[in-house]
């Protein structure tokens, strides 16, 4: 290419990623793999926030960006730690065994 | 070049995407998931984002997957068991899937105008400098309300995953 | 096309160096060790032990790797793989000297220049983790993984430090290249105190030097490594190649540590008089060491000695030699090529003797001990060592 690598490519390699998570959000049955496909949704939406910054030339989507880094960083925390907490409780790791709140 | 570096390191990241839902163990999902993670923070190298690059890696890839990794080795969470959905279901479901995306990058394709290329080095407004600058004036009220959620997460944890004595 | 080829060379050439230096650091460090535990250290295999690091090649290339049957294949394998090209990886941004011209060719003595260079370097090390934790748990062995779980966390526990220590001089400097850091701390006060960042950060250099102990697994803080626990710790499941992989990545991290110490806080390759005093020093240094090595040879404690200790001597006044003759004028190039290489490989030379020293003086944390350490200690003060800096910067610029 002449001028460079079109910029709605990177726009549908988002979209493949945000729909591959939603797929693992779907599938799979072990919780951790579940929390797994979330990150990988919100990296596809940081790979778009950061194309639309090049495109519009301004560096605000970067700072939405690290924003969204942030909030994941905390919910990952937070998430985890309410994993082990189940694990301790119900002693499994499959979404499908969690299905009631008394045990 | 730049196509070509885009064209390996999108591939990279959408072979480990699979791989994070076609594995069964959730380490190899995990390490897949840092792949993704390190291809991204190449594309984000092309697109300008120097900054936010080095952060993905220093703060995704190096600090949340490890606690990921870690959480996974403790628990010692083992491969899952065989699914309960039929087969046709899910072989129907990647078809669709796969439809579904092929939909997206269609209206993706034809419906937004012809933008200009990504050429790396064009956009230079990605720096640790405009982003620092941007951060502390414009948007300085989600900076701090950041840092508070940042520290009830960690409140949060502490309380969570503590042993009851 | 230029660019291209002439990076390759830098990067061969920094390869090369580089593997090799490592080999005998390795064997710096047993001589030192044994030389403060009173003992000789290597002696038989070369002259003073010194073909010891070619025979500890042969030996682990040549041994039986053994994979045992219970581990994970994959990631076994792929574990000191990643620990090594992580560790080796940090050193393609770290200034080695100043812009050369050799010929038409100019280029800095460093293979790129990254606007991010400090932040690459964290994020190195940020992913070097996995290794580690990988190598432990792949082990399928209670004690690797124990090891290894408790390596990382340390590893992480200190990256927070090691990264607010950093940050105070990046405040001074207010840029993230190690090129432009060290064009920050070139010139003198009041002609004579060189700028180093070491003067106004002595806290956060002390901080970050003891983070880099911990980030590197070194004694005090190598618990989960050593051999007397744990059973060695993550590393026990390997022999031969992928053994040595590790230890290799462990001498690379040291490197790199005490490399970035020395370009963030000890300014670099400026050295600590002017220009025409500092000239004299490296080869004073050379002389006083040959003539120390002549003198020696004369009565030598041991009959080997008699050859061996003037070879050295008349290596080092070779070398002192080379120094005084790079000082004519139309050998330019070559004197600023050798006085930059002098000064930093003797910077780093020196934290590297601090890092064997402490390792043969004290004693090691217990892992809960170094975890209190960690976060009740050094994170606050780093923490208080960054806000002093940023109120001082902010109170005196304009």
């Amino acid at each position: 290419m002449a001028n460079g690598v079109p910029l709605n490519w990177y726009l549908i390699l988002s979209a493949i990623l945000f729909g591959l998570g939603v797929a693992g959000f779907i599938y799979r049955r072990n919780i951790i793999t579940v929390f797994m496909s979330i990150e990988l949704m919100l990296n596809a939406v940081n790979l778009t926030f950061i194309t639309f910054s090049y495109s519009f030339k301004q560096v605000d989507g970067h700072i939405f960006s690290f924003f969204v880094m942030v909030v994941a960083a905390a919910e990952a925390a937070v998430g985890l730690a309410i994993i082990l907490t189940v694990f301790k409780n119900r002693e499994t790791l499959m979404v499908d065994d969690v299905s009631s709140m008394k045990y | 070049m730049t196509a070509l570096i885009f064209f390996i390191f999108a591939g990279i990241a959408v072979f480990c995407g699979i791989n994070l839902v076609a594995q069964t163990h959730p380490i190899a999902s995990a390490l897949s998931l840092i792949g993704v993670m390190g291809s991204l923070a190449i594309l984000y190298l092309q697109l300008g984002g120097e900054f936010i690059a080095a952060a993905q890696m220093i703060v995704y890839a190096g600090a949340i997957m490890v606690l990921f990794v870690f959480v996974i080795m403790l628990l010692n969470a083992g491969a899952e068991g065989a699914l309960q959905t039929s087969r046709f279901v899910r072989y129907f479901g990647i078809v669709l899937l796969a439809a579904f995306l092929g939909l997206i990058s269609f209206i993706i394709q034809s419906m937004l105008p012809r933008t200009e290329g990504v050429v790396f080095g064009l956009f230079q407004g990605g720096t640790a400098v405009d982003v620092g600058r941007k951060l502390f004036t414009i948007y300085l009220l989600p900076f701090e309300v950041t840092s508070v959620l940042i520290l009830i997460a960690i409140v949060g944890a502490i309380v969570l995953a503590r042993k009851e004595i | 096309m230029n660019f291209l080829i002439l990076s390759l060379i830098k990067a061969a050439v920094v390869a090369f160096v580089l593997l090799t230096a490592l080999a005998y650091l390795q064997w710096i460090e047993r001589k030192v060790i044994a030389h403060i535990q009173l003992r000789v250290g290597p002696y038989r295999v070369g002259p003073h032990g010194l073909l010891q690091p070619l025979a500890d090649v042969v030996k682990l290339i040549t041994k039986e790797g053994v994979i045992p049957s219970h581990v994970n294949r994959v990631f076994y394998l792929m574990a000191p793989w990643v620990a090594v090209t992580l560790a080796l990886i940090s050193i393609a941004v770290i200034p080695f000297g100043p812009e050369i011209q050799i010929g038409p060719i100019k280029t800095w003595m460093q293979l790129t220049d990254l606007n991010i260079g400090i932040l690459f370097v964290l994020a190195v090390s940020s992913v070097g983790v996995y290794g580690v934790a990988l190598g432990g748990w792949a082990s399928n062995n209670k004690y690797a993984l124990l090891g290894g779980l408790r390596s990382s966390a340390q590893m992480i526990s200190y990256e927070l430090p090691l990264g607010l220590a950093v940050a105070a001089p990046l405040l001074l400097a207010n840029t993230l290249s190690f090129r432009k850091m060290v064009e920050y701390q070139s010139g003198y006060w009041l002609g004579f105190i060189p700028r180093w960042n070491v003067i106004p950060e002595i806290f956060g250099f002390a901080v970050f030097l003891i983070a880099g102990f911990a980030e590197t697994n070194r004694v005090p803080f190598d618990l989960p490594e050593a051999e007397n626990e744990l059973v060695a710790g993550f590393h026990t499941e390997y022999s031969s190649m992928k053994f040595a992989a590790f230890f290799m990545a462990e001498y690379a991290n040291m490197v790199t540590v005490t490399a970035v110490a020395t370009l963030l806080f000890l300014g670099g390759w400026t050295p600590p008089f002017p220009e025409p005093y500092s000239d004299a020093i490296p080869i004073l240094v050379f002389l006083i060491g040959g003539l120390i090595a002549f003198y020696h040879g004369l009565q030598p404690a041991r009959k080997m000695d008699k050859f061996t200790l003037p070879a050295t001597g008349l290596v080092f006044l070779g070398i002192a030699a080379i120094f005084g003759v790079s000082l004519v004028p139309a050998l330019a190039v070559l004197k600023a090529i050798l006085m930059a290489l002098f000064w930093f490989c003797g910077k780093i030379g020196i934290l590297l003797f601090l890092f064997i020293w402490v390792r043969g003086t004290l004693p090691r944390f217990r892992y809960d001990q170094l975890m209190r350490f960690a976060w009740i200690f050094l994170f606050p003060l780093s923490v208080i060592n960054l806000l002093v800096t940023s109120l001082v910067v902010a109170l005196t610029s304009k």
